[in-house]
């Protein structure tokens, strides 16, 4: 497989078409990816330009950089653009879109028009977004927490309300496509047990947008009408209950933080084995735990309410089904490593990332435990404390996850590959300027700054001062990929249909991909992660 | 070339009879049975979304019944029980014609598919047209929530009960909620039906393809049980007389 070279002549699914409209209007799942590729990076850029003004903002204890209005808008529309326009389509829109099909042996999702249509939502509710910022922003935070948002905010609220409820139903038809094709479309002897743990997470995830989002949707439209036509369900001076929005609203933006973690756990269970040349540890274990954490997820959401007034009996069951969430992740964790030990690993640009999503999570993960305990939440409640940890498992989890993954599968993706210590530079830099931003943020959080506020007491000053820091290396780290994944687009290597020497159908046909996939259609005889059987290559990671 | 013809098949006036695979078999699956299932699995999935869409506002109806008890009595009282039944027997029917649609579709009948998806949507608009009666009637007594509603007439009618007109709008908030998005939700359906009625009339639908027919009938028939739902929630509350 290693002298297969690849000929320009060869069609697949960049060059069979060219032209604007062989892209505006396609229905390959490949090139769809790619368009979510290119949306969600600009969100990314925009979201991360927003966190930058925040840390550059906290730099001083005063308020000097911005207005205290402009800072509320500023945090919203950081929360708002990562949260609903990068992460929840991050990684099942670009890796998941190109991936599922490939690796479950499928020419195309079971409903590529659908597909379209759900970038198209994307795309309507991004330009809504883009504008709701330019012609004001706005300033509720990104939970739209009633009344704030339905009687009191003079911002953008309805605008920004509507383009998240687009965005959602393009979230919904993404999953919606999924779970069809994950049931649906499998090749012959792809059985449930053969899947890769990628698509088991894919597949818990799709479940999630499915049953959450709808929920979103409903919240956000009452808020909507509540503005509008003043129905009073959520306004305590009409007799509403502001307690039921925020009921509502974590109902699904509890889940949805599994929406984000779940596939960057697919791809660490694809990256491990790899690289560490075994078959994962307790497969059945690994694959169940994303449907337990997708269960698990909708039964914890009060969690975020311990301090707005529910009744400490609710407060004391949430606080243990919260507890129940950590066990499923920790079997991940543990398998991951299980799946490493007496493997022979090695230290490649996707590896390191799994490392660092592996360390990083785990520190996510046991923080949540502090806030889910019902003590220390009290403490930590709306301080740095609870954005440290939220971070480190968005940021250090699904971040981490999704660079893992672009690495390695942009060979598969692009034909080419990138500058591999160009590629292990980024990621330790991407790793050191991560927790010099958030791990101070802990500390300040345990000594009770509180989160959403402008100015600080100038005790905070020197670790608001090393965060602000990190962030700007970490935000070299993000830039650094996306230069050189467009060199290598040109310049790079030429990749073999199977640079990592890895398991799994998406590596069985050519890189990058004719535009059905594969030649034939597939039938597996083998179980998942068959390394055992697969020889690596010899220069996995050598610079070529 | 020939598979670009295919991919496009719906620029077309007539179904493409592909040569190797059958009746509007599309590329990307092997079988017209892997296509129809697919096809079936997405819309009760769809539905399923649906049904967390509409849980939202149950579950805030369920709370503030609970809480407001009276209010929400006495507005279940002020609806018009008899256009709402009259409602109720009309979405009944409708899910009849729908459900004798598929069948024809089944059966290859193309005239009396037709005649039946005619029907749906007549129901469809009688429906719509009732609603809006009723929504007007509420305009006209100063129900609908906002800056001029005013529910002294549901006051007056119970004096022998504490009702707070602000819990008074809540139940009215609720009921121009639920009843609005099901009617957005019934127009929809009225769309396509009248897609699915054209395609009928060009004779598409034959008993090897009669897909979009059954789709569009569960949705149909999903709306209408929203509406089963809607009716005694909303109408039904507590219609004894008080003494």
């Amino acid at each position: 497989m290693a002298t297969a070279a690849v000929t320009a002549e060869r069609e697949h699914y960049l060059n069979k078409e060219y032209g604007i409209r062989s892209w505006l209007l396609t229905t390959d799942h490949k090139r769809i990816a790619l368009l979510y590729l290119m949306s969600i990076t600009f969100f990314f850029f925009i979201g991360g330009f927003f966190a930058l003004l925040i840390r550059l903002e906290l730099l001083t204890p005063a308020g000097d950089l911005v207005q205290a209005d402009t800072y509320n808008k500023l945090f919203t529309m950081h929360g708002q653009v990562m949260v609903f326009f990068f992460l929840i389509p991050s990684i099942p829109a670009v890796l998941g879109n190109f991936l599922v099909p490939m690796m479950i042996g499928a020419k195309d999702l079971a409903f590529p028009r659908i597909n379209l249509l759900s970038w198209y939502l994307y795309v309507i509710a991004g330009v809504l977004y883009i504008h709701c910022l330019v012609t004001g922003g706005v300033d509720t935070g990104w939970t739209f927490y009633t009344p704030f948002s339905t009687a009191f905010s003079n911002t953008n609220v309805i605008e920004a309300g509507l383009s998240i409820f687009i965005a959602g139903f393009s979230s919904i038809l993404t999953g919606l496509n999924f779970v069809v094709t994950i049931h649906r479309m499998r090749a012959p002897g792809m059985t449930w047990s053969r899947l890769p743990l990628f698509i088991w997470a894919h597949y818990a995830t799709s479940i999630i947008q499915l049953l959450g989002t709808p929920v979103l949707a409903i919240t956000l439209v009452l808020v909507v009408f509540e503005r509008v036509f003043h129905l009073g369900i959520f306004d305590p001076t009409r007799g509403g209950d502001p307690l039921l929005f925020q009921h509502l609203f974590w109902f699904y933006s509890h889940p949805a933080v599994y929406i984000m973690i779940l596939p960057s756990m697919g791809v660490v269970a694809e990256i491990v084995p790899c690289f560490s040349r075994k078959r994962i540890f307790g497969y059945n274990a690994v694959a169940m735990s994303s449907i337990a954490i997708a269960v698990f997820g909708f039964l914890v959401w009060a969690h975020h309410m311990f301090v707005a007034g529910i009744s400490l009996y609710s407060a004391l069951v949430f606080s243990i089904l919260s507890y129940l969430v950590a066990v499923p992740s920790a079997i991940k964790v543990f398998n991951w490593t299980a799946t490493m030990y007496k493997g022979s690993i090695t230290f490649s640009t996707p590896m390191l990332y799994a490392f660092g999503f592996i360390g990083l999570f785990t520190m996510g993960g046991l923080t949540g435990l502090f806030l889910a305990s019902l003590g220390i939440n009290v403490h930590v409640t709306d301080t740095y404390f609870v954005i440290a940890h939220f971070h480190y498992i968005m940021v250090g989890g699904a971040v981490m996850g999704y660079l893992g993954g672009m690495h390695f599968w942009w060979p598969k993706i692009s034909g080419r590959m990138y500058p591999e210590w160009l590629g292990k530079f980024a990621a330790l830099i991407v790793f050191l300027g991560f927790n010099l931003t958030f791990f101070p943020q802990f500390i300040l959080g345990y000594m009770g700054m509180p989160r959403r506020y402008w100015q600080y007491p100038p005790e905070f000053q020197v670790l608001n001062v090393l965060s602000t820091a990190g962030s700007t290396i970490l935000a070299v780290g993000y830039v650094l990929p996306m230069v050189y994944f467009l060199w290598s687009m040109r310049y790079g290597k030429i990749a073999d249909d199977n640079p990592w020497g890895a398991a799994g159908l998406e590596w069985k046909t050519a890189s990058p991909p004719p535009t059905f996939n594969f030649e034939e259609t597939p039938e597996v005889t083998w179980e998942a992660y068959n390394y055992d059987e697969i020889p690596a290559p010899a220069e996995v990671v050598v610079e070529r | 070339m020939r598979f670009r013809l295919r991919r496009r098949w719906w620029l077309s006036d007539s179904p493409i009879t592909a040569e190797q695979h059958g009746p509007e078999l599309r590329h990307h699956f092997a079988t017209v049975e892997q296509q129809r299932d697919a096809a079936s699995l997405g819309m009760w999935l769809f539905l399923a979304t649906e049904i967390m869409f509409f849980g939202g506002m149950f579950c805030a109806y369920l709370i503030y019944r609970m809480w407001y008890f009276n209010e929400f009595a006495a507005g279940s009282r002020s609806l018009n029980l008899k256009w709402g039944t009259i409602n109720t027997i009309v979405l009944i029917c409708s899910s009849l014609t729908v459900a004798l649609g598929v069948r024809a579709a089944q059966m290859g009948k193309r005239k009396l598919l037709v005649i039946l998806l005619v029907l749906t949507i007549v129901f469809g608009f009688a429906f719509l047209g009732i609603k809006g009666i009723e929504w007007y009637d509420k305009y006209k007594e100063h129900h609908i929530p906002g800056a001029s509603f005013n529910a002294d007439d549901i006051v007056q009618d119970y004096p022998q009960i504490h009702i707070d007109q602000r819990h008074e709008q809540i139940y009215f908030s609720l009921y121009f909620a639920m009843t609005g998005l099901h009617a957005l939700h019934m127009i929809i359906g009225v769309g396509i039906f009248a897609f699915l009625l054209y395609y009928a009339w060009k004779g598409r639908y034959t008993p090897g393809y009669y897909t979009p027919i059954e789709l569009g009938g569960l949705y149909w028939h999903f709306v209408d049980i929203v509406w089963i739902y809607l009716f005694p929630l909303l109408y039904l509350i507590d219609r004894k007389p008080l003494r």
